[in-house]
């Protein structure tokens, strides 16, 4: 009986403890809370130092952020990429993200006080050295391999690298950019809908090239000792792509939300993103980086249209990939 | 001129249609608040194209080729007959994300049907393109077709062949009389629910579409979510769909001809008009031809995850244990709906009600999750009603598919049974209990499996607002792959077949447990 009674005060006590700790809702995608993703790393380090209780919450992001509105629960958004910060800021949801932007180490200037980097990375087509011996060597090399060379890319309007890759080849060509997509066009096996399908083609054999990132090699070499696996490095520059975290202006967690944001520029933190997100530390510099990171094939020229300059050439990038490969 | 039986449940019959509409048309009426003066974006107008030939195409071809093999199948019995019938529906409630794996495997570049044409010194075969979509769809509703055709033939009563034996009837003049009538009731609801499934497919159709011509509406309002955000575009899309699906299945149901089989004594049919060695051997080979096509895939499936699943991670286990409640919840929402609806339809001289059925599968589920999503969002937290949520939508796909295959037989059973059923004075609960479910049993064990193992594979309105802590086995699925284990994420594919093809099994056998083979 008193061991019942005892049982009872003690749950009584914690969940009183627990209705006290306040609680950090963090919006993340999906896979960044998954048990192979940042999240349960993220939520384990933070809760050392915070006193609270980060509570991720996921889905798709932006929609789910459209459809709420200022009814969300969000106190902070972490994974929003750069395509998506220009419609994210117009909701007028967030708030300044207080961080100090020059403690960045990203190859671009990053200047916006809303959204903060926290990742980074660049597209790159990847390649297995057992099956391709000689990889294109420029992305003119790309476009003027025979056409049995079979690539997969994304959709740009269902997957961020698929649009990166409009995007790139937008930088790259211009006003030239359909006709670099009709050379392209009979190279492309299929355009899958998110990067998952693409890779696992490649994986499996059935492309030769999969459209993916830069870092994707590391994951085969660090996870899997894999070293066949490589990123094509082109001259002509490869598109950046980067994940931000945002604080949302009406939070009731307010110093919570700043402790998070702060956290997220830590070296903590920093240090656990290459090994749990395959992807750069956006504030770490390289010499600080994992054992071995430091060594992987990184482009010398990075491009780059900040969300201004990527609304005004979108729609266009995007109309000259769907006519040549509807052609 | 005889007299129809009454109506059964013709109120709850109502009112579950009624439920059906209101679900879709409320999501309707979610989105209906958000939207803005808009219209179709370029490309649009290909897409329906593309979305109306190759379900067309899919429809078509998928009915044509389930004739023989549903034949050859109700005509020979033979050692491992009922497994081989019940492998052969897999493909059917395989997820599509899983078929897709094992597609490639056979018919893919560095597939072992290209491996054997290079062996042999033959051009490679493409799988993608418009021919690549229709083979999948083909993959996937061959099973299903079949099996609705191959039920009808198993509702024959075993004296009719008899009698056509007796009477010493060829072939031919048993196909006329016996087999004829059946194709012509069963065959255009087949085409009209298989168009309606394939024109809401979209996964098939990106893989192996080749690009974006290969585009199909759902897609369609799958991009406007994820790109542009523009709701207005994704309510017409959806409307043209629902438009689309809802003239199928009008026609289609306008045109299906009233036959009565006749009752029987329910006895295993012999087919004495079937023993000459032709025949036995064309069966044969239909059954190896299309046993082929359909099982191969599955055993890349499988052997893909047998290499897998030691790298699988115990979490695998717990979303298993979840989708299966999920599975189990959707089962119970869809026999609450469908069973009255049945009822009530199959006591009607035309099936015009039956497109309420066909309603709710047309009906974009990323839509219905949305407009919900909306409706609820100023009540309650919609993330912790995403389960109870997908299990209604995943009940509101399968619907279609019980009503086409409880209807019938339910009709068979009133015009049979109903009149003598009248005069002993049963109706309502005690009509149920002794007339009506002892005779549609295997039908509604059929219907379950089908909507329980539909809903493991299912990712459905899940994508949008998950909840993190239960996590179904689909979006494990994926993040395993978005997360680059890809192996293991071939190991959780294989749990996702298993599970799926145990569900439908458990139910299956449950409806047909009295059916001696």
């Amino acid at each position: 009986m008193r061991h019942l009674t005892l049982a009872a005060v003690t749950t009584l006590v914690t969940t009183a403890a627990l209705a006290d700790t306040p609680v950090l809702t963090v919006y993340a995608g999906d896979y960044f809370t998954s048990e192979w993703g940042p999240g349960p790393v993220v939520e384990a380090e933070f809760e050392k130092v915070c006193d609270c209780d980060l509570q991720f919450s996921t889905g798709d992001l932006l929609p789910r952020l459209l459809l709420e509105g200022k009814r969300t629960k969000a106190d902070v958004v972490i994974g929003l990429t750069s395509d998506l910060t220009a419609r994210a800021r117009a909701t007028g949801l967030f708030a300044p993200h207080g961080q100090d932007n020059s403690a960045l180490t990203l190859p671009i200037d990053w200047t916006d006080d809303t959204f903060l980097p926290f990742n980074y990375g660049h597209t790159a087509f990847i390649y297995n050295d057992t099956l391709m011996e000689n990889p294109p060597e420029s992305f003119d090399a790309l476009l003027a391999m025979p056409d049995d060379v079979k690539i997969v890319i994304q959709d740009p309007r269902t997957s961020i690298s698929g649009l990166a890759l409009v995007l790139w080849v937008q930088a790259i060509y211009g006003d030239k950019a359909q006709e670099a997509w009709t050379k392209l066009a009979p190279k492309i096996l299929t355009v899958t809908k998110d990067w998952s399908s693409s890779y696992g083609m490649f994986t499996d054999g059935e492309a030769d090239m999969v459209l993916s990132y830069t870092t994707s090699p590391a994951y085969h070499m660090f996870a899997e000792d894999d070293f066949t696996k490589h990123a094509a490095i082109f001259p002509e520059g490869h598109y950046f792509m980067v994940e931000t975290v945002a604080k949302v202006a009406d939070t009731k967690v307010p110093e919570l939300a700043d402790q998070f944001m702060a956290f997220v520029m830590s070296e903590t933190f920093q240090r656990k993103i290459p090994t749990a997100n395959w992807s750069l530390p956006a504030a770490l510099p390289q010499n600080q980086w994992p054992e071995g990171w430091s060594k992987l094939d990184l482009p010398e020229k990075v491009l780059f249209y900040n969300e201004t300059e990527a609304a005004a050439v979108q729609e266009k990038a995007i109309e000259a990939w769907r006519s040549a490969l509807t052609q | 001129m005889a007299q129809r039986p009454d109506p059964v449940t013709r109120n709850a019959g109502i009112i579950a249609a009624g439920l059906t509409v209101a679900v879709v048309l409320a999501a309707c009426i979610g989105i209906a608040t958000r939207a803005e003066p808009g219209g179709f974006g370029p490309g649009d107008w290909a897409a329906i194209r593309f979305t109306v030939v190759q379900a067309v195409l899919s429809a078509a071809l998928s009915v044509l080729l389930a004739v023989p093999l549903a034949r050859a199948l109700a005509r020979r019995r033979f050692f491992g007959h009922g497994l081989l019938v019940m492998l052969l529906g897999v493909p059917f409630i395989l997820p599509v994300i899983v078929a897709v794996i094992g597609l490639l495997a056979i018919f893919g570049r560095n597939g072992v049907l290209n491996g054997m044409l290079g062996a042999l010194g033959l051009p490679e075969l493409s799988i993608y393109g418009l021919h690549g979509v229709v083979l999948a769809h083909v993959f996937f509703n061959l099973p299903m077709a079949t099996r609705l055709l191959l039920q009808g033939w198993q509702a024959i009563p075993a004296e009719r062949f008899r009698l056509a034996a007796q009477l010493g009837l060829t072939p031919r003049a048993v196909t006329r009389t016996l087999e004829w009538p059946l194709l012509r009731q069963i065959a255009p609801g087949a085409f009209a629910l298989i168009f309606v499934i394939c024109l809401t497919s979209f996964a098939v159709a990106l893989t192996l579409g080749g690009g974006p011509k290969a585009t199909t509406i759902e897609l369609a309002i799958y991009q406007t979510f994820r790109y542009d955000f523009d709701l207005t575009r994704a309510a017409l899309l959806s409307l043209v769909q629902l438009v689309l699906a809802g003239g199928a299945a009008l026609v289609a149901l306008w045109v299906i001809p009233q036959v009565s089989i006749g009752g029987g004594m329910d006895r295993v049919p012999q087919r004495w008009d079937a023993r000459g060695g032709i025949q036995r051997w064309g069966d044969m080979a239909i059954i190896a031809l299309g046993a082929g096509f359909l099982l191969l895939p599955l055993g890349a499936v499988v052997i893909r995850g047998l290499i897998g699943l030691p790298q699988m991670p115990g979490v695998v286990w717990q979303s298993a244990w979840i989708s299966l409640q999920v599975a189990a919840l959707s089962v119970v929402i869809l026999l609450i709906l469908a069973l009255p609806m049945a009822g009530w339809i199959a006591g009607k001289p035309s099936g015009g009600v039956e497109a309420i059925g066909l309603f709710g599968l047309s009906a974009s589920p990323l839509m219905i999750g949305t407009g919900w999503f909306i409706l609820l969002n100023p009540v309650v937290d919609p993330v912790a009603l995403a389960l109870p949520l997908t299990a209604l939508v995943n009940a509101l796909m399968a619907l279609p598919f019980a009503l086409r295959i409880i209807v019938p037989r339910l009709r068979d059973t009133l015009q049979d049974y109903g009149r003598l059923s009248a005069t002993l004075g049963q109706s309502g609960a005690s009509l149920w209990r002794w007339v009506i479910l002892p005779r549609i049993r295997p039908q509604i064990g059929f219907s379950a499996g089908l909507t329980g193992a539909l809903s493991v594979g299912d990712l459905g309105v899940i994508a949008l607002f998950a909840d993190p802590d239960r996590v179904t086995l689909p979006l494990q699925m994926y993040r395993l792959m978005g997360a680059y284990r890809m192996e293991a994420a071939a190991g959780a594919a294989l749990l996702l077949l298993v599970m799926a093809l145990g569900v439908f099994w458990a139910c299956e056998r449950g409806g047909r447990m009295h059916v001696a083979d």
